[in-house]
């Protein structure tokens, strides 16, 4: 690692930067713009979540970034994305494979999916070993019990003789982990990764690579729509909204002081323990699509507070204060200071 | 290989244990236990075992040797010497059939190792890279599929000349459109599976992803695709054998057997009834062995 843990955020290279990246998808219904315009920093150990609805571009941004998006129909038609200074969107296939593993890891939403079937996991783990730094067989099959057990797998060699279908769903993806972690990458995207598992495990799982990943000084990229693994793994949210980030700040903001109307929403949208009784508020209306999107604001349709201006005019990332943004004509913020 | 991992899980008899044997059985392993319960693969596997043997080590030890004229016992009927009778040059039917088996074995297994040689590898193509290599490769098969299999194999043979090796090669011709067809469908359906996009995801390289991802995925519907494709040789072998484009005489073939014997079906009833009984008897064993395949490879079905 080129930076010392302890470093201040100011002044250090973030270890993933991204800017203006554009994703569209060019098909028989028109040109659909999954991420349109997107801007985000990852500093080193540090958690950056992304939230929102399905369809709002989470993981196509993620796709993007390890630059996986199937080509035809989708492309990335303009932006950057830099890895440690370096961009990604002008590396060939080849210098890209090397990235991907190695620098940059994903883990997938459900794991038993993103196993090999037909392979044991042993042997899945260890092909990272062997496809990235060249450990032959043996070694790499030891190196492959050693990270099973790291992810406090219980007995990892008889674990790693197992088929994925053999294993538990805490196990595959503490399995996933394993092989996203191998080879100590400088980002870890992380898709919905505990969607899929018992709530139980969940945290099991959510802690297990918090705890990974600031030992080894691994950024964090978390997608998800679950507000209580925001709370939970993340230092810094981004919320999306029809392709765009809406609000982008600090988690302990978001969740007290949210900017955006869309932020708020979703806030009033979950139920809490041990608060007042209350009903619950949903958000009016569905998300947008993404052929159709109207000319000002995306979120205008369903906005209770969306004026003439709004619906005309799109609203640009505006910095409330050094470290948040919102893009709203009318953030709730400023109003609730006027009130 | 993992001998003694099997013969763990096959003495465990109640349901509890099982699940706990079978925590590294491999696939194979798995389909294996499955097909064993299945008792009409078992019968056909059985056939196909002793269809082996006769083709292997049956030439040498026929009662006979099955070029052998004797006019003195021409058309003689099934008995203790000649347990299937003699046909019109007095050659012994039994000795003729353990010897055209070893034809009709070496025929369709390598017409079907050849289709699969040239078939595999044109499904994986087509099926993993998609676009304009799969509109091209599929239109040409499309031209294969357009003709009905045994009048296109008599095309073939009419015009390459009719002999055992254009045979295969006529055989083999056409099981690759079908063989690159199965395979490209398949691998259509793995390379949208997440664990796919998982390994890109982790570098892997597109030869790694085909070999280590997508073949061992599409080995199930392809291996029970090879059963029925065997049988399906022996047939076709036996067709043009039977009109005289296949196997040529004085080398014994079941097809061109049944075909000697038509002028005297009436009075030597036993020179018609013993090769087309052989070749229902082989296609059958093959048959069985695929729909027990078929079932035992089924990953919805195997835990039953």
């Amino acid at each position: 690692m080129k930076t010392s843990p302890n470093n201040e955020r100011t002044g250090e290279k973030p270890v993933l930067r991204v800017r203006d990246l554009r994703t569209h998808f060019f098909t028989g219904q028109g040109v659909v713009k999954a991420v349109d315009g997107v801007d985000l920093e990852i500093h080193q150990g540090e958690t950056l979540g992304i939230v929102g609805e399905s369809g709002s571009g989470k993981s196509v941004t993620a796709l993007s970034v390890m630059r996986l998006i199937a080509s035809p129909p989708g492309q990335i038609v303009s932006g950057s994305i830099e890895l440690g200074g370096e961009d990604l969107l002008i590396l060939d296939a080849a210098a890209m494979r090397h990235i991907r593993g190695r620098r940059i890891s994903m883990i997938f939403q459900d794991p038993l999916a993103s196993l090999n079937p037909v392979l044991r996991i042993g042997f899945q783990v260890g092909e990272i070993f062997r496809h990235h730094l060249g450990f032959d067989r043996g070694r790499a099959a030891s190196e492959a019990v050693r990270m099973l057990k790291a992810m406090d797998i219980p007995s990892p060699e008889m674990r790693a003789r197992a088929y994925p279908h053999q294993l538990s769903g805490g196990m595959r993806q503490r399995a996933m982990i394993a092989m996203a972690l191998s080879c100590k990458p400088e980002l870890l995207i992380a898709d919905e990764p505990t969607t899929a598992l018992d709530v139980t495990v969940q945290v099991q799982v959510l802690n297990l690579m918090k705890q990974a990943c600031r030992e080894q000084g691994t950024a964090m990229l978390l997608i998800t729509h679950d507000m209580g693994v925001v709370a939970h793994m993340c230092d810094r949210v981004a919320v999306m909204y029809a392709g765009r980030i809406v609000e982008y700040t600090d988690v302990t903001t978001l969740f007290e002081q949210p900017a955006h109307p869309y932020t708020a929403g979703l806030l009033q949208s979950l139920p809490r323990l041990g608060g007042n009784a209350r009903r619950l508020t949903p958000i009016e209306g569905q998300p947008p699509l993404l052929t159709r999107l109207p000319p000002g604001c995306a979120y205008a349709p369903r906005c209770p507070r969306a004026t003439e201006l709004c619906r005309t005019v799109s609203p640009e990332p505006t910095p409330l204060r050094a470290d948040h943004q919102v893009r709203c004509h009318f953030p709730l913020v400023a109003t609730s200071k006027a009130a | 290989m993992q001998s003694s991992v099997g013969a763990n899980g096959a003495s465990s008899v109640a349901g509890a244990s099982e699940a706990l044997g079978s925590e590294s059985l491999s696939p194979l392993q798995l389909a294996w236990r499955s097909f064993r319960r299945r008792k009409l693969g078992l019968f056909g596997a059985g056939i196909v075992i002793l269809l082996f043997v006769v083709a292997v080590g049956g030439a040498n030890v026929t009662p006979y040797d099955p070029n052998e004229m004797a006019g003195d016992r021409s058309l003689a009927p099934p008995s203790l010497a000649h347990p299937m009778g003699t046909d019109r040059f007095g050659r012994d039917q039994l000795s003729r059939l353990m010897v055209g088996t070893q034809i009709s074995m070496i025929v369709s297994f390598s017409a079907v190792l050849l289709s699969l040689a040239i078939g595999l590898p044109l499904g994986l193509l087509a099926g993993y890279y998609g676009g304009w290599i799969d509109s091209v490769l599929m239109r040409i098969e499309d031209v294969v599929f357009a003709f009905p299999t045994l009048l296109l194999a008599l095309m073939m043979v009419a015009t390459l000349g009719a002999s055992l090796f254009n045979l295969v090669i006529a055989i083999a011709i056409i099981f690759q459109a079908s063989a690159a067809r199965i395979v490209r469908a398949s691998v259509m359906s793995v390379k949208e599976k997440e664990f796919v996009e998982a390994a890109r995801a982790s570098g892997a390289r597109d030869v790694t992803i085909i070999t280590r991802f997508i073949l061992p995925n599409v080995m199930s519907p392809l291996i029970v695709w090879a059963t029925f494709h065997l049988s399906l040789a022996i047939f076709i072998e036996a067709g043009l054998s039977f009109i005289g484009m296949g196997t040529q005489p004085p080398t014994p073939s079941w097809g061109l057997m049944l075909n000697e014997s038509r002028t005297f079906m009436e009075f030597a009833p036993w020179l018609t009834i013993f090769p087309g009984l052989t070749i229902v008897v082989a296609v059958l064993g093959f048959n069985l062995i695929g729909d027990a395949l078929r079932d035992a490879l089924d990953p919805r079905l195997s835990e039953r």
